[in-house]
């Protein structure tokens, strides 16, 4: 492909990724919901419900703390803007994603703690006590997960050589039984514990909940209305959506496309979407049955988790 | 739970919904249009015997679910369109109704629900009471009723919706 | 001729430190830092000339120091540490004029400082026994009454001073020994000849010399358990000190451990370089620990110091195990990372440090509980301060990510190929890696959103004003310093890469190349800090129009408005019930009870009338230095102790005083013959 054309062809490829993750993340978000809420019995919202919402929150008024300074309207756009280009290099519809050299898995987690460090600072900001309550709980899971996924990554990168990501779909692809191998399904155990806690979900930390006291990352935007309020929404929503995005390609990775084709994009944003959906409706089922750990019982779920991927980073080596 | 009743949740679930009709046709409040389908609703309890609440919890329950035509309910007034007050308002509420008003972003909408709301219904004249919603900050819509039923409380909300 | 500059480097320390010494009060100061920083500009000629040219610059005097005699030899290995000290001590210096009003004007410290930096810049050039050992005294005396500045102040300096004083000459000791022990056997103390004769070392004495060298120079590079003096003394003393000593002098104890192990004694065997790696991790984990839960903004910054030498620790020691198994391309690797990563911690702690003194000079604190509400007082001091933390906590794009990753991947890589022992302690560090890695970013979230976010937390904090232009310019050097090293590290990696070959025997260059993009030659990995960045900018802007457009919309009500912020319809929010730092710290504090053992102090004051009655609580905790409590604490006792029943043998009488003697004359007249 030439200059023009195949730089036009990348932009198109990453514009497409980022488009589907922004509309998919709140889509994804309304299918849990209404998968629990038929759980519980009722009809629950429509599936597009939270679209809507991103929609009226652009349209209301931003409310500012007057004891804040500049650092309480950078953390939702930080969180956004992380999550975007993190989202922009990884290999979600296709295993050779445009920006694909430096979509290093290394580089992906740091984003995402750019993102957080962005809005714990800007929840202390506030000048609050629940923004600084959030702030510490957030820093604090985010220290103990760090280990678990770090080494989890590890034990994905030893057998390939490589921490490159779309190395790593790409080698799932070529080697299926890589997949069903003992340090993969340990790092997969691993990553579940990582996502629900860098997501917020039970049982780690109830979205929906009320009471401030037990709030880990919604008593830090307590205080965000309007636009901030919509960004950082739509912020956690790509980012689980990210997350769940790269482990279905790294775990079930057919479906994905190969090459930078305009039908083989399609057909693979579509398998991600399906992938994604899939494993979200298994969240929100286990959610539904799942009360939330106590705050100082964290440690130890995040402890295991790092156990899991020790056991995947041994398995890698000694295989 | 037992297992297999997990399982059966799971892979055959019921709802209990009850279905409310179509829409309504009047659209209560100019600035609810604005809404288009998404209300988020903060409710303060400025002083309310609890029955109004009984009859929310219900509205938001299996049977009538609020939540499918677009409404919920949020923790922070910042992040709510409307501000849903029951009970007659108290001297130690007041204060506090009139910050969760003001904490709201614009356009913002206040409904007050239940007889108390609109005039202090049977506690009118109380020693402890300040006065009706109306008084301390400027209400929208009015849902009557000692307590309102979840037809009605659900009726007022479509309105705000417009679903 | 071409070693010249060094001989300038020496002159013009010298000269800076009789002008401080010898002028008035009002030219002291800016004198002795011009000269400083002519001695710092042939310093940084003499070794970029020894980087590109890839020769060693020799100096030889017979006159200075008698009997043994002045040998320089700075090699591209020492030229990387000479640049970084340089660097860190033009901006400490720089800050050092603004700060100078406050109490850093004297005559004592005006001579001191420019001879501690020069001191620091000679170290790595020395090479000889005798040079190294005069001038790594030198440095431990000027740092050591740098310290002492403020001694009136406080008990804690004086104690600070102390510690320091003892642990640092104990380290020395070690190292004298180790560096004598060497020479005697070669038979010469230049440092050529003690490589010469290396091989024909017993193991014995050189597994002595580098256990040695790695206590005496562990101990100045803040490895635990010989690193209870350096969260003492870097608070205590003033900033632009605190700055050098952790940008410059840490790193130099690195030096002291390279140095013995692989340019003196060859290499050695696999044990050696696995006790590095697990001191590394130690130090790495119980320093990132304590500057989590620490509530002091410069003992936070000290402990952090030694969670990074930690990393750079475990480079070194993975270097040196992948080296001595074979592998010399990873070995390469490690050591490129591990020298990145010290390069990046000069550049942030150092303006870390400054800023931290900077907030200390606006506010009369330094007690993070007592801050807050201070980044709209003081924007680019805060701005500056947030370059540092962000680029401390490795994200991206900024220098700490880089190196990070390059240490990341040299663990990586070296993995698959060694054996189980190598394999469980690298798994083990790349653990120690992450972990540091979260508990830094809790540790500098509290820093930030605690120190200078929300509203002030006392008086002080609220009344304070920016400082001087020359201290925002000292620590603002330093942070672009960062965000250059960030995006284009491939300026200085070159560099590194021919000082690592000297280390790494038989490695060629692990060529890293690529304008934009970071390749490592030979081993698959790649990184784009300029594409994140760009990236970055662009999805910041692209946010941003997105957010304004609501402004476009509305007619009647603003678009932003303030407004007190929301606390449940409370009365009046209050300044002291926003988080502090203890509470912040709290439940990782929780977390890692048993390896912080914090005290805890509870003291429930009840009403006459009744015990259901409570008048008063207090409440203290504190965390201190588990390793001092535990194990130096006990040993200073027993040394007490022993010197008191030592005691019993004077008893004053002159008599048993002239039969020791004679008793004394008589074990040497037997044992001689």
């Amino acid at each position: 492909m030439t200059g023009f054309s195949g730089g036009a062809a990348a932009v198109a490829v990453v514009a497409a990724q980022i488009t589907a993750v922004g509309l998919g993340g709140p889509l994804l978000i309304g299918l849990m919901r209404k998968v629990r809420s038929h759980l519980e019995g009722r009809v629950g919202p429509p599936v597009h419900q939270p679209l809507l919402d991103l929609r009226k929150l652009f349209t209301k008024q931003r409310i500012r703390p007057s004891y804040a300074s500049w650092v309480f309207g950078a953390g939702p756009v930080a969180l956004v803007a992380t999550a975007v280009v993190a989202v922009a290099i990884s290999p979600l519809a296709t295993t050779h994603p445009p920006l694909g050299q430096s979509a290093d898995f290394f580089a992906v987690v740091f984003l995402l703690l750019l993102g957080s460090v962005a809005l714990a600072l800007a929840a202390l900001d506030t000048g609050t006590s629940f923004g600084g309550m959030g702030a510490s709980r957030a820093m604090t899971i985010g220290a103990l997960a760090e280990p678990a996924l770090l080494v989890a990554i590890l034990a994905f990168s030893i057998p390939a050589h490589t921490s490159n990501l779309p190395a790593l779909v790409r080698l799932g692809l070529v080697h299926p039984q890589m997949i069903a191998s003992p340090e993969r399904i340990l790092a997969l155990g691993a990553f579940v514990v990582v996502i629900l806690a860098e997501s917020g979900r039970l049982p780690v930390d109830n979205p929906s909940t009320h009471l401030e006291l037990t709030m880990i990352h919604e008593a830090m935007v307590l205080e965000y209305a309007g636009p901030d309020l919509a960004l950082v929404t739509l912020g956690e929503a790509m980012r689980l959506t990210l997350l769940l995005g790269l482990f279905v390609n790294l775990f079930v990775p057919w479906g994905v496309a190969t090459g930078s084709g305009a039908i083989a994009i399609v057909v693979g944003l579509a398998a991600l979407a399906g992938k994604v959906a899939v494993v979200g409706v298994a969240i929100a089922t286990f959610e539904v049955f799942t009360a939330k750990m106590r705050l100082f019982r964290l440690p130890e779920l995040l402890a295991g988790g790092f156990i899991l991927a020790v056991l995947g980073a041994a398995a890698a080596l000694v295989v | 739970m037992t297992i297999r009743g997990i399982v059966q949740a799971v892979l055959r679930p019921r709802t209990v919904t009850e279905d409310l009709g179509p829409p309504p046709n009047d659209h209560a409040v100019r600035s609810a249009r604005a809404l288009r389908g998404s209300l988020q609703i903060r409710h303060v309890d400025a002083g309310s015997c609890n029955g109004c609440e009984l009859e929310v919890a219900s509205s938001f329950g299996p049977v009538y679910d609020a939540e499918r035509f677009g409404v919920r309910l949020v923790a922070s007034p910042r992040h709510a369109d409307a501000l849903l007050v029951t009970g007659p308002v108290t001297k130690n509420m007041a204060g506090p109704l009139v910050k969760t008003f003001e904490a709201m972003p614009e356009p913002r909408v206040v409904i007050a629900l239940g007889d108390c709301a609109r005039d202090c219904g049977v506690f009118r004249g109380g020693y402890g009471v300040e006065g009706p919603v109306a008084d301390l900050v400027p209400v929208d819509i009015q849902v009557p009723g000692c307590p309102p039923s979840p037809d009605v409380i659900i009726q007022a909300l479509r309105n705000l919706a417009g679903r | 001729m071409n070693n010249l500059t060094l001989v300038i480097t020496a002159a013009g320390g010298l000269a800076a430190a009789i002008a401080g010494g010898a002028l008035p009060a009002q030219a002291r100061v800016p004198a002795a830092v011009v000269l400083t920083w002519g001695a710092c500009a042939a310093a940084l000629f003499a070794a970029i000339t020894v980087l590109r040219t890839g020769q060693s610059m020799v100096l030889h005097s017979t006159q200075i120091l008698p009997i043994t005699g002045v040998l320089m030899v700075l090699d591209p290995f020492g030229a990387v540490f000479v640049i970084v000290t340089a660097v860190v001590a033009i901006a400490a210096t720089l800050y050092w004029i603004g700060y100078a009003s406050h109490g850093l004007s004297t005559r004592t410290v005006s001579a001191v400082l420019p001879l501690f930096v020069t001191s620091m810049l000679l170290v790595p050039a020395a090479g000889s026994v005798a040079t190294f050992l005069v001038l790594w005294e030198l440095m431990a005396l000027t740092s050591l009454l740098l310290v002492l500045v403020d001694h009136r102040r406080s008990e804690a300096t004086r104690s600070a001073a102390e510690w320091y004083a003892v642990m640092t000459h104990v380290g020395a000791a070690a190292i004298l020994f180790a560096l004598v022990l060497l020479s005697a056997h070669a038979g010469g103390q230049s440092f050529a000849a003690i490589r010469d004769y290396a091989g024909h070392l017993p193991p014995g004495v050189r597994g002595l010399a580098f256990v040695l060298a790695v206590v005496g120079f562990g101990s100045k590079a803040g490895a635990v358990p010989f690193h209870v003096w350096l969260p003492k003394a870097h608070p205590e003393a003033p900033s632009p000190a605190s700055a050098l000593m952790s940008g410059a002098m840490v790193n130099l104890g690195i030096y002291g451990i390279v140095l013995v192990g692989d340019r003196l004694l060859g290499g050695g065997p696999l044990w050696w370089w696995l006790v590095v790696t697990v001191l590394g991790i130690i130090t790495a984990l119980f320093g990132a620990l304590q500057a989590a839960t620490s509530t002091d903004l410069k003992r936070l910054l000290a402990y952090s110091t030694a969670d990074n030498m930690g990393l750079v620790l475990i480079g070194v020691g993975a270097s040196g195990c992948f080296a001595t198994t074979g592998h010399s391309l990873v070995g390469g690797l490690a050591m490129v990372a591990a020298l990145f990563v010290m390069v990046n911690h000069a550049a942030f702690k150092g303006s870390l440090f400054l800023s931290a003194g900077s907030v200390q000079v606006a506010t009369g604190s330094r007690d993070l509980d007592r801050l807050g509400g201070l980044m709209g007082r003081m924007p680019i001091t805060g701005a500056v301060f947030l370059v540092g933390a962000l680029a401390i906590t490795a994200l991206p794009p900024l220098n700490g990510f880089v190196g990070e990753w390059l240490l990341f991947q040299s663990l990586l890589h070296g993995l698959p190929a060694s054996s189980t022992v190598v394999g469980v302690i690298v798994s083990v560090a790349v653990a120690a890696l992450a972990l540091t890695g979260g508990l830094t970013a809790a540790a500098f979230v509290k820093v930030i959103g605690v120190g200078l976010l929300g509203r002030p937390r006392s008086a002080e904090a609220a009344s304070a004003h920016e400082v001087p232009r020359t201290m925002q310019l000292g620590a603002g050097l330093l942070a672009g310093a960062c965000v250059v090293l960030g995006l284009v590290p491939m300026i200085v990696l070159p560099a590194l890469e021919r000082a690592a070959a000297l280390v790494v025997p038989g490695a060629r260059p692990t060529a890293l190349y690529g304008g934009v993009d970071l390749h490592l030659q030979g081993l698959p990995g790649v990184l784009s800090p300029v594409l994140l960045a760009a990236g970055l900018m662009l999805a910041t802007g692209a946010v941003v129009a997105m957010r304004g457009l609501v402004g476009l919309r509305s007619r009647s009500r603003s678009a932003l408005r303030q407004a007190d912020a929301w606390g449940c319809g409370n009365g009046v929010q209050t300044a002291r019930m926003q988080y502090t730092a203890t509470s912040f710290a709290e439940p990782l504090q929780r977390v890692f009870d048993d390896v912080l053992r914090p005290d805890h102090d509870l003291e429930v004051t009840h009403r006459a009338e009744s015990r259901y009655y409570v008048e008063k609580v207090t409440y203290r905790t504190s965390i201190g230095d588990v390793i001092e409590h535990s194990l130096y604490r006990p040993v200073i006792a027993g040394v007490n102790w022993w010197g008191r029943r030592a005691r019993a043998l004077q008893n004053g009488s002159v008599h048993r005083y002239l039969a020791y003697g004679l008793v004394a004359l008589v074990v040497i007249l037997v044992v001689s013959t």
